[in-house]
Parts: C-alpha cells; sequence; structure tokens
C-alpha cells in the first residue's frame, strides 16, 4: 500500500500545479474576448487607436498566455505521473473529454495565437479578426472540456463498474456532456475569467489614468472593460455554482460543509452568515444567521430541504456498510466465485462500491472492518468544514466588491466622467489582485470541497495514486517549485515592465514615453486611418 | 455500434501511431531547431532568424504531443497510468524541459540585455535536448520491456529505477531520436533561412543525417541479435473486454523481427527510415530543402514505424512480469470510448490539418536578417 506521506505529497502537488496553472488561464479565457472586442471596433471604425490597443492588450496577453501553456503541459501528464490509479480506474470515461479538449480546442487556440501576434502583416483586417476570434473559441472550448471532465469527478454520471476490467467504463457520452454540474461549472467559470480579464485591463489603464498619459488609449480601454466587466461579475453571480450543488451525494457535503449546516433544517433552512465550524463537535460556534436565505440560494425554492452534514454521516455509514458488502462480492468473483448468489449480492451494492473503498485507509481486506473503523470512515466522509466555510466567504466578498467596482466604473463611464474621479481609478487599480483571490478560493472551495473523494462517491483519494515512494515526490515537488517561483518572478516581472511602459512599447511612436507634448493618440483616434 | 471491438482497437493502434507521427514531423523540426540554436546562430540577429523560422508555429506543433498523451490516455488508460508513473523521473525531466519552450520564444525578445538573451537560447536548447532525447530512451527501454507488475486491484508497481532506464541500447535509442530530429531541424531551417544560418544548416544536416543512419542501423543489429523480444503464446479473443492478465507471455530472442517474417510489407518502414535519411542527406547537399524537407519526414515516420511494427501488438512489455505486458488487444478502453474517440478523431484530425496547412502558408517564405531588423519589436 502507498504510504500516507505519497499521498499527502501527491495531493499537494496536484494542488499547488492546478491552482499555479489557474493563475493564467481565467486572464487569458477573459482576455481573449477582450481582444475580438477591441480588434472588432478597428475593423468596423478603421481607427487606428483600437489597433494599437488589440497590440497592447494583446502583447499582455501573450506574456501570461506562454505561462498558460507551459504549465498546462504539466496537467496533462500528471494524471499518469501521480495519478495511476486514478488513470486506470476512470480513464475509460475521463480521458475522453481531456483527448477532445486537445483535438477540438487546444489544438485551434495554439495554432491560431501565432497568427495573432505575427500575422498582423499577412492578413486582411477581417482575416486578423477571424484568427482572434478562433483563438478566443478555442480557449473557450477548452475550459468546456476540462470542465465537463472536472465536473464529472464531482459528480459522475454515465458510467457503470465493469467487473471484468476492474474500472468505470463509459455507458453515455451524453450523459457525460450534459452533466448539469460540468455545464453550471462551465458557466461560472469561464464567466470568472471573463472578470479577471475585465478587472486586468480595467485596473492598468486606471494607472494611467491616474498618471494623466496616454489617456484617449486609456479612456477607451477602460470603457470597454467596465462594461464587458460588469456583465461578467452579473453572471458569475447570478449563475452561481450553487445551483449544482443539489446534484450528487458529494455535491450536497460540500454545500452543507460551505454553509457549515451540520444540522438538517426544515425548509427553507436560514443561511448562516458567519461562524466558526468546529469538526470535532460538530457544531458552529458563535453563528449569525439570515433566515430562509440557504434554502432559497441553495434550492431556488421555498419547501426543499437542505440535508445536514450529520445527516450526510448517518447515510454513508450505511453506504459504507453495504460497499463492505460489494468488495466482498467483488474480491470473490474476481477470484472465480462466479455463483448467482455472489453475482446478485454485488449488483445490489454495487453503487456503493466506492464507500467500501473508503475503508482501504483503515484495513487492506475492507471487508473485515471492524465498528470502531466503519464508524471513523464515516466521520472521515465528510470534508473538513472550517476551511470551506471561509474560503467561500472570502471569495463571495470578492465578488461582491468586484460588483461594485465595475457597476461604479460603467456608471461613470456613461456619464463620460470615470477618468475624473480619482478615487474610483484608484479602487480600480487596487481591485486588481482580487479576480486571482476569487478564482482560487473557487477552485480550492470545489476541490477541497470534494474529499474525502477524489472522484464522487466513487473513487477515493488516497486510493487514486501511483505507486511512487517520497522521494519521487520530494524530486517533483522541488523542480516544481523551482522553476515555478522563477517562472513567476520573470512573468511578473516583464508584466510590470510592458504594463508601465503602455503602449509605448508598440513603438509607433504615437504614446507616452515616445511623444512631447499632445497626446497625439487623441488626434489619431478621430480620423479613420489611412492605409498603413 | 458502428464498428467491431477488434477493428477499433487496431484502428487506435494505428490513431496513435498517427498522433506521435504527427508529433515527430511537426515539433519534430522544432526540437531540433531549439537544438541547433545557440550553434547555428552566430549572433543575435542570426538567432532571431532562426527562433522566427518555427516562432509563429511551434505553438501549434506541440498540441500534437499534448493530444497524443491525451488519446493515449483515453484509448489505452492502463498504459497511461503504467508508462507515466513508472517512467516518473523520465517524463518530470521531459516535463520541466518542455517549460522552457513557450517562455523561451516569448520572453527572449522583450528585453535587449545580451545575458538574458544567452539565457534563453540555452533554455530552448535545452528544450529541444531533453524531451529528444528522453522520447528514444524511452523507446529503447520499450524494446527491452519494463519491470512491472499489477496486483489483484489492477494497482500497477514500477520496480525499476531512473538509472535502470539509461543503459547502452536504450542510449542508442536516445542517439536515433536525437540525430533524426536534429537533421529534421536543421532542413528546416536550410528552408526557412538564407546566407551564413543555410550554409551551417547544411553542415548540420549533413552530420545529423549520418549520424542517424549509422545509429539506427546499429540498433537494428542489436534488436535483431541481442534482444528477446516478447510473444503471446495464449490470450482471450481479441474482441473480449480488455483482461490484461488474463493472457501468457513469453520473453524469446527474435521475436522482434517475427513480425516482419509474418508480414513482409512491414520492411518497409526500416527501409524508409534508412532510404529517407539518405535522400535527405543528398537532397539537402543538393540546396533542394523542400524534398530533402519530405524525404526527411518519410524517414521519421519510418523509423516510429519500425518501432511500433516490431513489438505489435506490445506497447508495454513487462520485463519482470511478461503476463502483465500490456498490448494493443487488452490495454484498451471500452467499446463505446474507443468508438466516441474514433469519431472525434475522424472529424477533428483532417480539420487540424487544414487549418494548419493555411497558417504555414501565410508564414511561410523565407525569413530573413532585415526583415528582423525592420520588425525587431514586433517579432521573437
Amino acid at each position: 500500500m502507498v504510504s500516507e506521506t505519497v499521498v499527502e505529497l501527491s495531493r499537494f502537488q496536484f494542488a499547488l500545479t492546478a491552482m499555479y496553472h489557474f493563475l493564467f488561464v481565467p486572464l487569458t479565457l477573459g482576455l481573449a474576448w477582450l481582444l475580438v472586442i477591441m480588434e472588432s471596433v478597428y475593423v468596423i471604425t478603421g481607427k487606428q487607436i483600437y489597433k494599437d490597443m488589440t497590440r497592447f492588450w494583446g502583447k499582455l496577453f501573450g506574456i501570461n498566455f506562454a505561462l498558460g501553456v507551459t504549465t498546462g503541459i504539466t496537467l496533462e501528464f500528471q494524471f499518469g505521473t501521480n495519478w495511476a490509479y486514478f488513470s486506470h480506474y476512470v480513464g475509460d470515461i475521463f480521458g475522453v473529454p481531456l483527448a477532445i479538449e486537445g483535438m477540438m480546442a487546444f489544438f485551434l487556440e495554439s495554432t491560431f495565437v501565432g497568427l495573432f501576434f505575427f500575422g498582423w502583416d499577412r492578413l486582411t483586417k477581417a482575416q486578423h479578426l477571424v484568427v482572434t476570434f478562433l483563438v478566443a473559441l478555442g480557449s473557450n472550448l477548452s475550459a468546456l472540456w476540462i470542465l465537463i471532465a472536472n465536473g464529472w469527478m464531482q459528480n459522475p454520471v454515465g458510467a457503470e463498474f465493469n467487473i471484468e476490467t476492474m474500472r468505470m467504463e463509459l455507458t453515455s457520452f451524453a450523459d457525460l456532456f450534459f452533466n448539469p454540474v460540468a455545464q453550471v461549472k462551465f458557466v461560472h467559470t469561464v464567466a470568472a475569467g471573463y472578470v479577471t480579464g475585465a478587472m486586468f485591463v480595467l485596473a492598468i489603464s486606471s494607472y494611467y489614468l491616474l498618471k494623466g498619459r496616454d489617456e484617449a488609449f486609456a479612456r477607451r480601454s477602460f470603457a470597454i472593460a467596465s462594461a464587458f466587466g460588469l456583465a461578467s461579475i452579473l453572471s458569475v453571480i447570478i449563475l452561481g455554482d450553487e445551483s449544482g450543488y443539489e446534484l450528487g451525494d458529494v455535491q450536497k457535503a460540500k454545500l452543507a460543509a460551505i454553509e457549515a449546516e451540520w444540522e438538517t433544517h426544515e425548509a427553507p433552512a436560514p443561511f448562516t452568515l458567519f461562524g466558526i465550524p468546529n469538526q470535532e463537535t460538530q457544531t458552529t460556534d458563535y453563528a449569525i444567521k439570515i433566515p430562509f436565505l440557504l434554502g432559497l440560494i441553495a434550492t431556488r425554492s421555498i419547501d426543499e430541504e437542505v440535508e445536514g452534514l450529520k445527516d450526510i454521516i448517518a447515510r454513508n455509514e450505511g453506504r459504507i456498510r453495504n460497499g463492505m458488502l460489494a468488495y466482498g462480492a467483488l474480491h470473490k468473483l474476481r477470484g472465480g466465485d462466479n455463483s448467482e448468489q455472489t453475482r446478485t449480492l454485488f449488483e445490489q451494492h454495487k453503487k456503493d462500491l466506492g464507500y467500501g473503498l473508503l475503508l482501504k485507509r483503515y484495513t487492506e481486506a475492507v471487508t473485515d472492518a471492524s465498528d470502531a473503523q466503519i464508524a471513523e470512515a464515516a466521520r472521515n466522509s465528510i470534508p473538513h468544514v472550517a476551511p470551506i466555510f471561509w474560503v467561500f466567504r472570502l471569495m463571495v466578498a470578492a465578488g461582491f466588491i468586484m460588483l461594485f467596482v465595475f457597476a461604479a466604473a460603467f456608471y461613470y463611464c456613461t456619464k463620460r466622467v470615470a477618468c475624473h474621479k480619482p478615487w474610483l481609478l484608484k479602487l480600480a487599480l487596487f481591485s486588481l489582485p482580487l479576480p486571482w483571490i476569487a478564482i482560487e478560493g473557487g477552485w480550492f472551495v470545489a476541490e477541497y470541497g470534494r474529499q474525502p473523494w477524489v472522484i464522487g462517491g466513487i473513487l477515493p483519494t488516497r486510493l487514486a495514486t501511483s505507486t511512487l515512494e517520497a522521494s519521487d515526490l520530494y524530486f517533483s515537488l522541488a523542480g516544481f517549485i523551482g522553476f515555478y517561483t522563477l517562472l513567476l518572478v520573470i512573468e511578473l516581472f516583464l508584466m510590470f515592465k510592458y504594463a508601465r511602459l503602455g503602449p509605448s512599447s508598440l513603438h509607433t511612436k504615437r504614446y507616452h514615453f515616445e511623444t512631447t507634448g499632445n497626446d497625439t493618440a487623441t488626434v489619431l483616434a478621430t480620423q479613420p486611418q489611412a492605409r498603413e | 455500434m458502428f464498428l467491431d471491438y477488434d477493428t477499433l482497437k487496431l484502428i487506435w493502434w494505428l490513431l496513435v501511431g498517427v498522433l506521435l507521427i504527427g508529433f515527430a514531423l511537426t515539433d519534430g523540426f522544432d526540437l531540433g531547431v531549439g537544438m541547433l540554436l545557440p550553434f547555428l546562430g552566430k549572433n543575435d540577429n542570426e538567432r532571431r532568424v532562426i527562433i522566427n523560422s518555427v516562432g509563429p508555429t511551434w505553438e501549434g506543433n506541440q498540441v500534437w504531443l499534448i493530444t497524443a498523451g491525451g488519446a493515449i490516455f483515453a484509448a489505452w488508460p492502463t498504459v497511461y497510468a503504467t508508462a507515466f508513473s513508472g517512467l516518473y523521473v523520465a517524463l518530470l525531466l521531459v516535463v520541466f524541459a518542455l517549460f522552457f519552450r513557450p517562455v523561451g520564444f516569448d520572453y527572449r525578445s522583450k528585453i535587449a540585455d545580451p545575458r538574458w538573451r544567452n539565457s534563453w537560447d540555452w533554455a530552448l536548447f535545452v528544450g529541444g535536448f531533453v524531451p529528444a532525447l528522453v522520447f528514444g530512451i524511452t523507446f529503447g527501454n520499450l524494446l527491452q520491456g519494463v519491470p512491472f507488475h499489477f496486483d489483484e486491484i489492477l494497482r500497477s508497481t514500477y520496480t525499476g529505477s531512473f538509472f535502470d532506464l539509461l543503459n547502452p541500447f536504450a542510449l542508442l535509442a536516445g542517439l536515433v531520436s536525437l540525430s533524426m530530429l536534429v537533421m529534421h531541424g536543421a532542413i528546416y531551417l536550410q528552408l526557412r533561412t538564407e546566407e551564413a544560418v543555410y550554409q551551417r544548416a547544411k553542415r548540420a544536416a549533413a552530420i545529423a543525417a549520418l549520424t542517424m543512419i549509422t545509429s539506427f542501423a546499429l540498433a537494428g543489429l542489436w534488436l535483431g541479435m541481442g534482444i528477446d523480444g516478447f510473444r503471446i503464446l495464449s490470450m482471450p479473443p481479441v474482441d473480449a473486454a480488455p483482461n490484461i492478465l488474463a493472457k501468457t507471455v513469453e520473453q524469446a530472442s527474435g521475436a522482434w523481427l517475427s513480425n516482419y517474417a509474418s508480414y513482409p510489407w512491414m520492411l518497409m518502414a526500416p527501409l524508409f527510415g534508412f532510404s529517407g535519411a539518405a535522400g535527405a542527406l543528398w537532397l539537402s547537399a543538393r540546396d533542394q530543402p523542400g524534398l530533402a524537407f519530405i524525404s526527411s519526414g518519410l524517414s521519421l515516420t519510418g523509423v516510429i514505424l519500425t518501432a511500433g511494427f516490431s513489438m505489435f501488438p506490445f506497447i508495454l512489455p513487462s520485463s519482470t512480469d511478461p503476463n502483465s505486458s500490456l498490448t494493443a488487444w487488452d490495454a484498451t478502453s471500452s467499446h463505446l470510448t474507443l468508438s466516441w474517440m474514433f469519431f472525434a478523431a475522424i472529424f477533428f484530425l483532417p480539420l487540424i490539418i487544414l487549418y494548419t496547412s493555411w497558417v504555414y502558408r501565410i508564414m511561410g517564405g523565407k525569413v530573413t536578417e532585415k526583415q528582423i531588423q525592420q520588425k525587431k519589436h514586433s517579432v521573437y
């Protein structure tokens, strides 16, 4: 059996590399559409300044994109290197969206991204816009397939266990694709990416406006970002993830953990605004509750219950006992006992096989688990509540602050006075880290909240790793931490350098640092461009 | 379902081959160009010419590798699980080396400092050298079998170490891989550059092609005389549900040559490996880089198919427990998954080839030092 250390280090490494990858991906998702918008305006109006905007924000897009690609490679390989049993056990299903992502989306994005940077002089305006659009489309389709894969880990539909092959196998591609959890996740996640792109442009534009430089350029960028950002943050909040939490047992436990809901309340349940969740006593101390709100958010109704953690644990204990029977029957079946009785027993309980596997942590043989071990496995069948409770609130708080920032920015933009509100510009500038806090928080809640499962109800995390030694993990972790730190320092250095340079980095001789006196871009912006 | 399970299993063996060959044909020259960069470019301008010959297109090329990885995951989940976790350290070295490419290409030109640029040049070298070497070494080890076995819940345990991979035959296979990708990269540079860089690329192509022909011949001799292949003694029907432990396998000398005896047309693969490289050598010397590039591509295809044909139907033979070996018949995913993946592949692969060709046409032509000077702020 694999040591606890290997399991913990593997989890740490996956979390580290996935969350690091996720620093770059959302910005790509959002910024790509902003480039499409800016370039569309350029194609329609023919005004040079919009081309400069596309090219300058495109430069920053490129710096970010490079690290997105770099860190994505890791994830593609890591399921195999570190989660070999996972790959064997569910590869039949999980591999499908990953492979299709490559063929449908990543190829598209990567093939055209080179043309986006180098094709300006070789393509017509319309052709280049199509190229930019295809990059945006590719990156978003990529997110779709990855979230279909991830959604299946939370709510594994369309699959069944096969005794002969000792793994889960696909039974319905449609169920996998239309998994409601995946669809909700996709909308929520890409919208969060759009918010990230918008906040990035808004904050950096505010910096130029505060410095009083490149005003025509910054004002237009600010306006586009505020409108796009407001629409996106509203989507994120309204189409939040909550509606996906009623589906699947693991999602229910996650929801109860987010709300530190230990007992099942009569509908509609109150929402715990603040409190200190205590895993030992299974209570939430000093809770401040808002009546009815949770029931409304979670079930979108006033008469459905939100199940509490204690009830979930009690039910899981029963499922673990069933799972023991299923595991025992499976063992016999694979050992060659093909009797009708064993087969029926397995068929009866096979949906709880995964719960039986939870016992592997306590006893290798599973079927000899004691009552105490079963009770402990049940107690540990829910995630740690406090981190999820707090991080969720952090995410929501960041979301609402951003809503305020975008709403104010948009309002003052429509009044055409946004540039003259230093408080707003400062607020926008200092809000720059918020989308990253929110998305990393959201990722954490979704994945940490899935524990102890890697595939909800099917495969426990600690069974899913590769058979490795701790020394293998120390080697790879040292590499990841070393390279990722170095790359992050370099990326931030370049990002700050180019953001400070602003559009002057295009060397068009039209922008701050290149011109003296008047902001010539203002003049240019108002005239349709002569053929370059 | 539309196609029989056994047909699909065979098709997926071919499709994984297509993806790996697609990777070698396209990103192969990017890796080769990366390896040649510090040696063929004597000053910053020349190096920028070299980098920009692949700059706009390398990213799409790398996706062949990513997609091959994804396809192996979906079509051969147990191979993906066993090989990637077993070859842990080797694969992580590849991953770390690949880190250098996206950032190397994109960040190098962003700062003019010579130390900065020189560091990225060597980073790009590593990004080409390490993956090319490790892929070759991996094939060298697959041909010898690697030490792993399964327990009763089909969890694999790999019992070798990283340094065991660096045995003489595998290092020779590594040399085949390195030299063929350098050859491919050098000929690609002939196609896309002129003057000094062109002349140096021509010399590099000749050296690489000769090395490749020699090492490939040596590896072939060694494989035929000194390495025990694997052979299936009994197994369930080909269209049965994949049950890895249900077959019996033995290791036997000359077993890797038996396919060529049964199917003599398979000899086309090594033949193309040699004649393609010889043709590339000849055409490159006669300043026909376009034809030389095609010839070099045929050579790469031949070399990869030679490895595939020799082992077929084996994918990952086990040296310590031959019955645990993974084959194209019993390491696959389910019938339904193979079907869906097949539809996705026959729809998307032609589409990918179509738009990739369009992008190459747009970005084609010679990259010159003059162009780089004119656009020094917008090119890599």
